[in-house]
């Protein structure tokens, strides 16, 4: 049986060290997890690892943990895979607690001090409308569908413990709350939809303070995309109640789709004031002298040339007017969901899974990647349709 | 006198469906509540509960089709009378999971939607696709955030027993606060038990890991009567490597089982029903092809939902396409997926009325770690969430009413004291002793082994000593952990105390029953027999340490017995 280097990060309060790393050599197949290695470690030779685990199965959210520098459940992490992704060709697996949150004991972290307070923030139940129905509420089964990819989130902390806006700004509500959010937002029997977005659309730690880094669709290992979820939230808030907040949040994000739409490329020089409301708006003047030291630092690195930041060359090409064409002349706006996915006639005309060593490659498509297309690649490009 | 934490009118153990229904029915009547869980809630195994949850909510349902159904899965060993009160509340239960947020998926007019379920006459199953556990689960953990004034949460403290006045009355727990190793008294009225199954008694089994038959152990303790302990549900869908569970909402939507030979090997044993059949029935059935040889050499059988269309499996059964890819390497859309019966469910338990009181005052319990009985022999799929629900309610409820009616206990100081001193001699033992996980693994094996879909009396014979071998041996077994912080190791070794105690019960009463009925297939004894049989087996603690067998009745109330085919 193939043995694997399992290096995890030690760290007990009552000694007073320092944490530190430990190897244990394991012995299992490579698509047993890294929970199992870590159990085998722990059973056969050194009972005091602090891990939290249940379900084996990723249901439960317990065992969230960084692997090789990734964040995930160590239940749903093959060795092989995680063995891969060691860049340092080190050959070991690392395992080392979650960022963003204070580490208790060996991989166990504090998530009632920064996840569940966060979770706590956004009025985590529902707020029903009333009068309640004798029976139930009669609501479309596409709405219920839509929110069952956040009632999918099993409130790990992977999104939390990468999320590099948490990082910079402590108090931001992250990725697993702002996705329970839309759990309410997207759910019609709630009544405050508007308070709720109003609510998160105002506070500084709110929607507006995400980065858009992609690291929690990446880190969640249920397929919840809370970016995609805080998105949502922002196209809720924005466009169906137009709730213009006093971060600039709405402003940013009108003045970007401008600027791209005009230029095609961006242009920063523009951006700023126009988040603001144009240059000679009382409140972009401040700002954009806030902002000269930058702009100051970057003309003396030559990132910038006076002519460039004044005058924007570019202009948008046809393509990316068609884009916008395209976009905007939709009747309806188009959401993505882990949970509604092509109906059986466009499987149909999918290319099959594991083509024939003889078949003919479908026109237009290079042989080569027709037939290296690994077999589970339908489902494993999923996540790409929530980004 | 102590009076370090809060004394509360009604103390919950266990923070998954069954106690939180409770704390919230409770709070909702006045009482001070405090919940104690020895993972965070939303761990809690309910979260793995898939396919749905069962009710006679449709125009065309009745409560009494629904408990025939019951009665006629559990073998007729559930009591009847609790089967009708669980049937008959479960519509307005599933219509308040609803209105408090549960994502209940729907039928194309918008109404509740339902799907089918083993052992149903009807499509009564509600649902949010294969997570309806999990979406339950977390609405009512919502809940208890929302109701965080009236109801105390106590997250990551382990029970290590329950405290009795000198009348025999249940007057609180100790507990230990798993974060930094403080023990305290909690001192309360009325103590709910809800902490669930005793699945790690298997290995392997669909059952998380925390899943160690505390509050079954617990209570047998003090003295409380355990019943129907030899009925084990073998799930028949599990994953043959690991032991996880596959809903049998794939079977509800249409997925088959085929033996080696292809054949639809259902059509011979239930020719009704098919794969949708009891559970009992479709375990043995599957075993019954792997032992005579017709299934695959890896001693499976195949289950296939590519019958089920594409799109409906990835919206209804999302999880089990997840398990599929990530622990078996197969994407079930498009190949079928090797599995066999497995471990999954205990529907025995502490012996309660159905209001959830066991024969110690002031003592509940509800969920799995209860035994009404409705479950009796066999519980159908899609019952066990119905039954955490509507047991726990009432469980709170009652006990919320009897907090009433006495005086609130003081426990001394001193009563943390015993646990203390056998805290203590764990983490005295020498080394030399086997490892814990090595007698959890003996265990759990050898369970599995003689104590499954078909036994005898000669292998629980031999079950049995090695149960009581093992008992011995855990006296013994070392631990590595001194600490205080998050000391699993010293935990583990009291889980496996309540592990060892719970099997001991569990073997005991399936030498006892000399039949065949429900879960319990005995080669020995292959017929129902309801002259002799059709009684409960009780199993308590006589004041010593062995177990002690006696019967109590099965209540009929308007169902005879009859054969039992699918």
């Amino acid at each position: 049986m193939p043995a694997y280097t399992l290096r995890l990060r030690r760290y007990d309060p009552e000694t007073g060290e320092a944490p530190f790393w430990q190897d244990f050599e394991i012995d299992l197949e490579g698509h047993r997890s890294v929970l199992e290695g870590i159990l085998q470690a722990r059973g056969d030779q050194d009972g005091t690892i602090g891990i939290r685990c249940s379900c084996r199965a990723a249901i439960c959210g317990s065992c969230g943990v960084r692997i090789n520098g990734r964040p995930g459940l160590a239940c749903h992490t093959h060795l092989d895979e995680a063995l891969a992704r060691d860049h340092d060709a080190a050959g070991v697996i690392a395992v080392e607690p979650m960022g963003n949150m204070p580490v208790i004991k060996d991989l166990i972290v504090d998530m009632d001090a920064v996840h569940w307070k966060k979770i706590r923030r956004v009025t985590p139940w529902l707020l029903a409308k009333e009068p309640v129905p004798e029976r139930e509420y009669v609501v479309p089964h596409e709405n219920m569908v839509d929110v069952t990819q956040t009632m999918a989130c099993i409130q790990c902390g992977a999104c939390v413990s990468d999320c590099l806006s948490m990082e910079v700004d402590p108090l931001f509500a992250g990725p697993a709350a702002l996705a329970k959010a839309y759990r309410f937002v997207g759910d019609p029997r709630d009544a405050q939809h508007l308070e709720r977005l109003r609510d998160l659309s105002e506070d500084p730690h709110g929607i507006y303070d995400c980065t858009h880094c992609f690291n929690c669709i990446e880190a969640c290992p249920k397929g919840v995309a809370p970016m995609s979820q805080i998105m949502r939230l922002r196209r809720r808030a924005g466009s169906d109640f137009e709730i213009e907040d006093r971060n600039n949040g709405l402003r940013h994000e009108h003045a970007f789709v401008k600027n791209v739409r005009r230029n095609g490329l961006l242009h920063e020089a523009d951006l700023l004031p126009d988040s603001y409301g144009g240059k000679f708006h009382p409140n972009a003047v401040p700002e954009l002298v806030s902002s000269l030291p930058v702009v100051l630092r970057a003309l003396q690195r030559g990132k910038v040339t006076p002519g460039k930041a004044l005058r924007h060359q570019h202009k948008a090409p046809d393509a990316v007017k068609r884009i916008f064409d395209l976009v905007e002349g939709r009747g309806e706006r188009e959401e993505l969901n882990l949970y509604i996915s092509g109906d059986e006639d466009d499987l149909a005309d999918d290319p099959p899974a594991r083509p024939a060593p003889d078949a003919v490659p479908a026109a237009g498509a290079p042989a080569a990647e027709a037939s290296d297309a690994p077999p589970e690649s339908g489902i494993e490009t999923e996540p790409q349709e929530n980004a | 006198m102590m009076a370090t934490m809060p004394s509360h009118d009604v103390l919950i153990i266990g923070a998954g469906l069954a106690g939180q229904r409770a704390a919230l029915a409770a709070a909702d009547a006045g009482a001070s509540v405090a919940i104690i869980s020895k993972v965070h809630p939303v761990r809690s195994h309910s979260v793995a509960a898939a396919g749905g949850i069962n009710a006679a909510l449709g125009a065309d349902d009745t409560w009494e089709s629904h408990a025939f159904d019951t009665v006629k899965g559990s073998d007729y060993l559930g009591d009847q009378d609790a089967i009708e009160v669980m049937c008959r509340e479960a519509p307005d239960e599933i219509l308040h999971l609803e209105h408090v947020g549960v994502t209940f998926h729907r039928s194309p007019t918008g109404h509740l939607g339902t799907r089918a379920f083993g052992g149903a006459s009807q499509a009564r199953t509600y649902y949010v696709a294969d997570i309806t556990g999990q979406a339950i689960l977390h609405v009512l953990y919502e809940q208890l955030m929302k109701h965080h004034a009236t109801v105390d949460r106590f997250e990551e403290w382990f029970t290590t027993e329950l405290l009795q006045d000198d009348a025999g009355a249940c007057v609180g727990a100790v507990c230990r606060n798993i974060r930094d190793g403080r023990l305290e008294v909690f001192d309360a009225k009325s103590v709910i038990l809800a902490s669930g199954g005793a699945g790690q008694v298997y290995k392997p089994t669909t059952n998380a890991l925390i899943c160690t038959g505390d509050g079954i152990a617990q209570a047998y303790r003090v003295g409380a009567p355990l019943m129907d302990m030899e009925m084990i549900q073998y799930h028949p869908t599990t994953l043959a490597e690991n032991g996880f569970l596959i809903t049998e909402g794939a079977r509800g939507e249409g997925a088959h089982l085929y033996n080696a030979k292809g054949e639809r090997f259902m059509e011979r044993y239930a020719p009704n029903k098919l794969e949708l059949a009891s559970r009992d029935v479709v375990s043995r059935a599957e075993q019954t092809e792997i032992n005579e040889g017709r299934g695959f050499p890896d001693g499976t059988i195949s289950l296939d939902i590519t019958k089920v269309p594409r799109k409906r499996t990835l919206e209804a059964l999302r999880e089990i396409v997840n398990i599929g890819r990530d622990f078996a390497g197969v994407d079930i859309t498009r190949e079928p997926i090797k599995i066999r019966p497995g471990a999954h469910y205990i529907m025995g338990g502490v012996k309660t009325d159905v209001d959830g009181q066991t024969p110690i005052p002031g003592l509940y319990a509800a969920g799995e770690v209860a035994c009404v009985s409705v479950h009796g022999g066999n519980r159908l799929g899609a019952n066990s969430l119905l039954d955490t629900l509507i047991f726990g309610r009432r469980s709170g409820v009652h006990a919320a009413a009897r907090a009433q009616q006495v005086a609130m206990p003081a426990a001394p100081a001193s009563a943390v004291d015993a646990t203390r001193a056998r805290i203590d001699a764990i983490l005295a033992r020498p080394a030399g002793g086997r490892r814990v996980s090595e007698i959890k693994t003996e265990l759990g094996e050898t369970m599995n082994r003689y104590v499954a879909v078909f036994r005898d009396a000669d292998g629980l014979g031999q079950a049995h000593e090695v149960v009581r071998r093992l008992k011995e041996e855990a006296e013994t077994a070392h631990v590595d952990d001194r600490g205080t912080v998050f000391n699993q190791d010293v935990l583990g070794a009291i889980e496996l105390g309540y592990m060892l105690e719970v099997a001991e019960t569990i073997v005991v009463a399936a030498q006892e029953r000399k039949e065949s009925r429900g879960a319990q297939y005995r080669t020995d004894f292959p017929e129902r027999n309801d002259g002799e049989w059709l009684k409960h087996i009780d199993v308590s603690r006589n004041g010593d340490e062995t177990p002690h067998v006696s019967y109590s009745p099965v209540t009929i109330t308007q169902w005879e017995p009859q054969e039992r085919t699918y």
